[in-house]
């Protein structure tokens, strides 16, 4: 295996998706591709950092504030009734 | 090196319920649904629009269209999935109009399989994300993922932030597999090859790079 065919399925890979044969040669390639070993593992920070992060998180006050602007703005538009 | 855990929530069994009390004019089953998805529409609508009072505008948006167009929802896919496109829409329509002179579209191909090729392949410290303070870690994550052409960003941000699967990503964002599959993983080689310059080992004496310092 070369280093663009681990590329290509790098993406199935940390997302666990590939078939036993396919990850067990990309395992071969890991163990002895430092450089392979090193995009796989950094690439996984990277998800974990962005998932584990509070970017952009919805300040309380204003959750409530907007949730009710949505309810009351709810009540004023009923919708249409659901069709029999 | 084993794979991701991802942060799917289940569908719940009782989605279906609040989503059909809410077709028959229950507004506190809608308010259960505005509870349960409001940060991640807040979430995903900064990351288009990158301006907090559009996006609090796309939130208000976005779950009233999803109430007055209930009745269009017919339980195919996700209530979530369903709602994320709503909000994606609205989020876009609404960089639109505000700069209207920046035709913005997530459909763009940019560039070649060329910029997904590694060049840094420094190992990163231990626990890269304890180098910087939260103020720090915060801007340099925002500097990073708004440098990703928005297509790239979007398909990263459903799929690995708010945890879509591939199918619902490609739904949401109506895109084919095979195009969500090839930006993700672009999106994903460009962030870990940005991060790098900030998160990579380095020896003694020697700063890594600051969230303010110039990105070349």
């Amino acid at each position: 295996m070369k280093c663009s065919d681990f590329l290509q399925e790098l993406t199935n890979y940390l997302d666990g998706v590939l078939d036993d044969r396919t990850k067990t040669e990309l395992e071969g390639h890991l163990a002895w591709c430092h450089n392979c070993y090193v995009v796989c593992d950094t690439t996984k920070k990277t998800i974990e950092i962005y998932r584990d992060s509070t970017l952009y998180e919805l300040p309380e006050d204003l959750r409530t504030r907007l949730r009710s602007a949505i309810v009351s703005k709810c009540k004023s538009h009923k919708p249409e009734a659901e069709k029999a | 090196m084993s794979a991701i855990e991802t942060n799917v929530s289940e569908p719940v069994s009782d989605e279906l319920k609040l989503v059909q009390a809410a077709k028959g004019g229950d507004v506190s089953a809608f308010e259960q649904l505005v509870k349960r998805y409001d940060r991640n529409v807040f979430r995903i609508a900064q990351h288009i629009t990158q301006n907090r009072e559009d996006a609090e505008d796309v939130v208000q948006e976005a779950f009233l269209k999803a109430y007055n167009n209930l009745q269009g929802f017919q339980g195919q896919s996700k209530f979530y999935t369903w709602l994320v496109r709503i909000a994606v829409n609205e989020a876009l329509m609404k960089l639109r109009r505000r700069r209207p002179e920046r035709m913005v579209s997530l459909d763009e191909e940019v560039k070649t399989e060329e910029d997904s090729v590694p060049r840094e392949v420094a190992d990163w410290s231990p626990n890269p994300e304890q180098q910087y303070n939260q103020a720090e870690l915060r801007e340099i994550l925002t500097k990073t993922i708004q440098g990703l052409p928005p297509g790239f960003r979007m398909v990263f941000v459903l799929r690995d932030v708010e945890g879509l699967s591939t199918e619902e990503t490609a739904e949401a964002l109506n895109l084919s597999i095979p195009a969500v599959k090839s930006r993700l993983l672009r999106a994903r080689l460009q962030l870990r090859e940005r991060l790098s310059r900030y998160f990579q080992k380095r020896g003694n004496g020697t700063n890594n790079a600051k969230p303010g310092d110039d990105l070349a």
